[in-house]
């Protein structure tokens, strides 16, 4: 079945079984690799992604659900890494195994959209359902509130970074 | 015990590769650690030829040879080689090598990349550095000693030639005997011993660094295994008719286990135009599995066999003095015996694992996120007959790994697909086949006694264990134990008695090298126990861990006369500053307690010091504070980074996850029953690196082991309550 939806500005139309997962979609159909299945039951947050600006996971998410809707993954979230989650990311020196980053940063991104000036504690709730098992929290809850700075908006001062 | 356990690690699996024992019965794979590998002294080759690689346009690209899990080896590496070849280290790129006998063994393991590289990084880098200068004196007709090498270029006052105008002659020139090339003294390094940024990480937050499920290939398919959920057993018979009807599903057939016992399960493939297709059609196989005799096998039973075990007479490891003598001399008020018990422990790195094999009649090429690259071209020339140079291996980043991508298991299922299928195939392990059939932490079972004599030191230490021996399942004809003593081995701890007793548990369970092997479960037990006769005694633990470790000396290994000794200095050099940033005895709040340990492996030193607080049985963990010792800190960021990864995977293993057996399978399957720690309860990470100018050692995994006794040790101080079955389970504190 042809299901239609843009992915990161661009319209596509993808003819598969509508209840395969977006994730798999992404992946395999569309090529964008940067989106990453870890566990297919929604538990670890590898692969979320942004559904209309709302963050979703899509190891479980249905396509047909995405038909007209508006997706952006982390290919899509800047050119050339300026997003200041991103930048904040680097500065903080975060990911080891990178893996789980991707799903870590758009969880972080839509958070922040909601929360422009979080605590740290709001930080540890809003990122605490993503699994990372190289253990990078403590640096991606100093990453999260550097971003809030970048952005203009923190309640806490962040870090000097990693470096 | 790094080398130990390296060697342990690296024998077995070249014993697996020569006698084809029980991890490759049909599997003999061509792995071979040429001498050059284990000479610490040496350069591999050419550098330029090898390390080096540099363009028309100067653009200067370092390799590194071993494989990229996350704990920062594309940094540190290349950072090792940069420093010795003179090369800005901001204008530089770096690249994974392929799998190549120049770079002899790439296996990833045993903490050992950065401790087992830095002589030949540097000669290699020297080697170089020395070629450039020869080949500018050449050009200039003066001697080599007239000039100098610096960010890129060889200068003699203000003229200067850049390497990419020499790298041509540079090549051609004999490479310098190691023996005699010239290295950098401490002072006159420019990056080793610098926070540098890791090169991998701007592509790991854009998405567009290549993890082995990222690998894609044109006219490329996909592939899903079909597994006994019973370790050791198979398919009886299987009905594939559904499945077959399934649109854009390509193939359906067994594959057989390899090995015997449980190396590779074998099963039933579906092939597919994608992951999901062929995941669907996995589901709507009708599968009849000879379940075998482990189905009887569950977590019960092995708790039964393991106190059978401790309660009967044990092999004789270790005995020095007499300390069951002692032991049974001493009034009751002075001596103690308690059980510690450990689980099973699965890997669970994020990304599943995954293979991607083409094979074609005269060549092979595969893709895979392993730590052990070598041994992926093994098994596909074991599979084709082809020479080694016909199978190209590319090693991708790795999204975590932890020991797991040691073994061989994936690549060899990808490729019996691949030789099939003769199209590119990319076998994917969903995270419940990954969860339920891997190599995992064994569990342990130990019967600690120890006496204080009058003076309040230790009369005797007995320690009797039993496990599921790693050493047992790789290699039959080796000491069960030897994959499991560690530092119980190697005590830093004066007593008058030492004994250590061992039996191997029997068990179909799949085990092997989970990060930091043995040192994760004899830390917690040795640390523990530390306690606990401080306790008896009424001495402070920390002070009775100072003086039980006594005046600097060099403990050998009491098993293996060739390992390095432990050096007590170092030891307590890093218990001391661990407790002095931790704030050691100063006040706490009520319901808070502090908690210290320390344990050697890997050649590194590292003491852990754990804040938490119990209220109301509810536990949080507030601070750790870790100190290491780890010789000269290549890339102290690198160090922070994996000393805080260690420690919570270790709070993982102490307070949340844990693989249970029922019915011959596991009860976890994926990580809502596999849970890890969130970053609510991750505490704050303090790390202070001990300042040092020997060679460095291993960092990937010697935080993980103090991390668990130093935890329970915390919560003792709080509540009273000691814990020794891991992991913590609620009802411990109420």
């Amino acid at each position: 079945m042809a299901i239609s939806f843009e992915v990161n500005g661009q319209q596509k139309t993808v003819d598969v079984d509508p209840k395969t997962p977006l994730l798999w979609v992404l992946r395999d159909t569309l090529n964008l690799t940067g989106t990453k299945y870890g566990c297919g039951i929604a538990a670890c947050g590898a692969c979320t992604v942004h559904i209309d600006g709302e963050p979703a996971r899509s190891c479980s998410y249905p396509v047909s659900g995405v038909a007209g809707k508006k997706i952006t993954t982390i290919e899509g979230l800047s050119s050339s890494r300026t997003h200041p989650v991103q930048q904040a990311w680097i500065a903080e020196q975060v990911p080891q195994c990178g893996y789980c980053q991707s799903g870590q940063i758009m969880t972080a991104v839509a958070f922040l959209k909601k929360n422009p000036s979080p605590t740290a504690a709001q930080v540890d709730d809003a990122m605490s359902n993503n699994i990372c098992r190289c253990g990078t929290a403590q640096r991606i809850r100093a990453a999260v509130l550097r971003a809030a700075d970048l952005m203009g908006n923190a309640k806490n001062s962040s870090t000097g970074g990693a470096l | 015990m790094s080398t130990n356990t390296t060697l342990t690690r690296r024998t077995l699996l070249k014993k697996a590769a020569q006698t084809g024992a029980v991890a490759g019965a049909a599997l003999v794979i061509g792995f071979d650690v040429p001498a050059r590998a284990q000479d610490p002294d040496k350069p591999a080759g050419n550098p330029l030829k090898g390390w080096v690689k540099i363009d028309q346009n100067g653009q200067v690209t370092l390799i590194y040879s071993r494989s990229e899990m996350g704990q920062g080896v594309s940094t540190s590496l290349p950072m090792i080689l940069a420093d010795e070849l003179c090369v800005d280290w901001k204008d530089i790129r770096v690249e994974h090598a392929s799998v190549d006998p120049f770079y002899g063994d790439q296996g990833t393991g045993g903490s050992g990349s950065v401790a087992g590289m830095w002589m030949p990084l540097r000669k290699a880098g020297a080697s170089a550095r020395e070629m450039f200068i020869a080949a500018a004196a050449q050009r200039w007709s003066v001697t080599p000693e007239t000039c100098t090498a610096k960010a890129g270029a060889v200068w003699r006052g203000d003229d200067k030639l850049t390497y990419a105008e020499l790298v041509e002659s540079a090549a051609r020139l004999p490479v310098p005997d190691p023996a005699n090339v010239r290295l950098k003294s401490p002072d006159e390094f420019e990056y080793i011993g610098k926070s540098l940024p890791r090169t991998d990480v701007p592509s790991k937050v854009d998405g567009s660094a290549i993890f082995g499920l990222d690998v894609r290939v044109p006219g490329m398919v996909y592939a899903v295994v079909a597994r006994c959920p019973v370790f050791g057993g198979k398919v009886k018979r299987f009905d594939a008719a559904r499945t077959k009807a399934l649109k854009g599903v390509l193939d359906v057939f067994e594959i057989p286990a390899v090995g015997e016992g449980v190396y590779t399960c074998g099963g039933v493939v579906v092939v597919a135009e994608t992951t999901y297709i062929a995941m669907q059609g996995r589901k709507l196989l009708q599968i009849e599995w000879d379940n075998g005799p482990a189905a009887s096998e569950s977590s019960e039973t092995l708790r039964r066999q393991f106190r059978k075990l401790v309660d009967s007479s044990m092999k004789v490891v270790i005995n020095q003095g007499d300390a069951e003598a002692a032991i049974a001399a001493a009034p009751a008020e002075k001596k103690i015996e308690v059980d510690y018990e450990l689980p099973f422990q699965a890997h669970a790195a994020m990304e599943p694992l995954n293979c991607t094999v083409h094979i074609q009649s005269d060549r092979a090429e595969a893709w895979a996120a392993s730590q052990s690259p070598n041994l992926v071209q093994g098994v596909i020339q074991k599979l084709t007959g082809l020479p080694p140079e016909k199978i190209q291996v590319h090693t991708t980043f790795m999204g975590g790994a932890f020991g797991r991508r040691y073994q061989w298991d994936f690549p060899t299922e990808a490729a019996q697909i691949a030789k099939r299928v003769s199209k590119p195939v990319q076998l994917v392990w969903s995270r419940e086949d990954d969860m339920m059939h891997d190599f995992y932490r064994p569990a342990s079972y130990h019967r600690m006694s120890g006496a204080l004599d009058a003076d309040g030191n230790v009369a005797g230490w007995r320690h009797k264990y039993t496990s599921t021996s790693i050493a047992e399942m790789f290699d039959p004809k080796a000491a069960p134990e030897s994959s499991e003593v560690g530092l119980t081995a190697q005590i830093p701890y004066q007593t008058k008695g030492y004994k250590l007793e061992y039996l191997p548990a029997a068990s179909a369970v799949p085990r092997a090298w989970w990060r930091s092997v043995e040192a994760s479960v004899v830390g917690f037990v040795m640390e523990s126990f530390i306690d606990e006769l401080a306790h008896a005694g009424n001495v402070d633990p920390y002070e009775f861990r100072l003086r039980l470790i006594g005046d600097n000396r060099l403990v050998k290994d009491a098993l293996d006369p060739k390992e390095r000794p432990l050096d007590t200095a170092r030891l307590k050099a890093v218990l001391q500053l661990a407790a002095d940033k931790g704030d050691w005895g100063k006040p706490l709040p009520a319901g808070h307690g502090r908690g210290i340990a320390c344990h050697y492996s890997f050649h590194t030193y590292v003491s852990n010091l754990v804040e938490v607080s119990v209220n109301n049985g509810a536990l949080k963990v507030h601070r750790v504070v870790s100190a290491v010792d780890v010789g000269t800190p290549v890339n102290p960021n690198g160090i922070h980074a994996q000393v805080e990864s260690a420690i919570v995977y270790g709070l993982t293993a102490a307070l949340k996850s844990q693989i249970t057996i029922q019915d011959g399978h596991t009860v976890q399957s994926n990580f809502n029953q596999f849970t890890t720690l969130s970053m609510k309860e991750t505490p704050k990470i303090d790390v202070y690196i001990v300042p040092s100018n020997v060679p460095p050692t291993g960092i990937g995994e010697p935080g993980l082991p103090p991390t668990a006794p130093a935890l329970t040790n915390a919560i003792f101080a709080a509540t009273g309550k000691r814990i020794r079955r891991l992991p913590v389970q609620p009802g411990d504190l109420a």
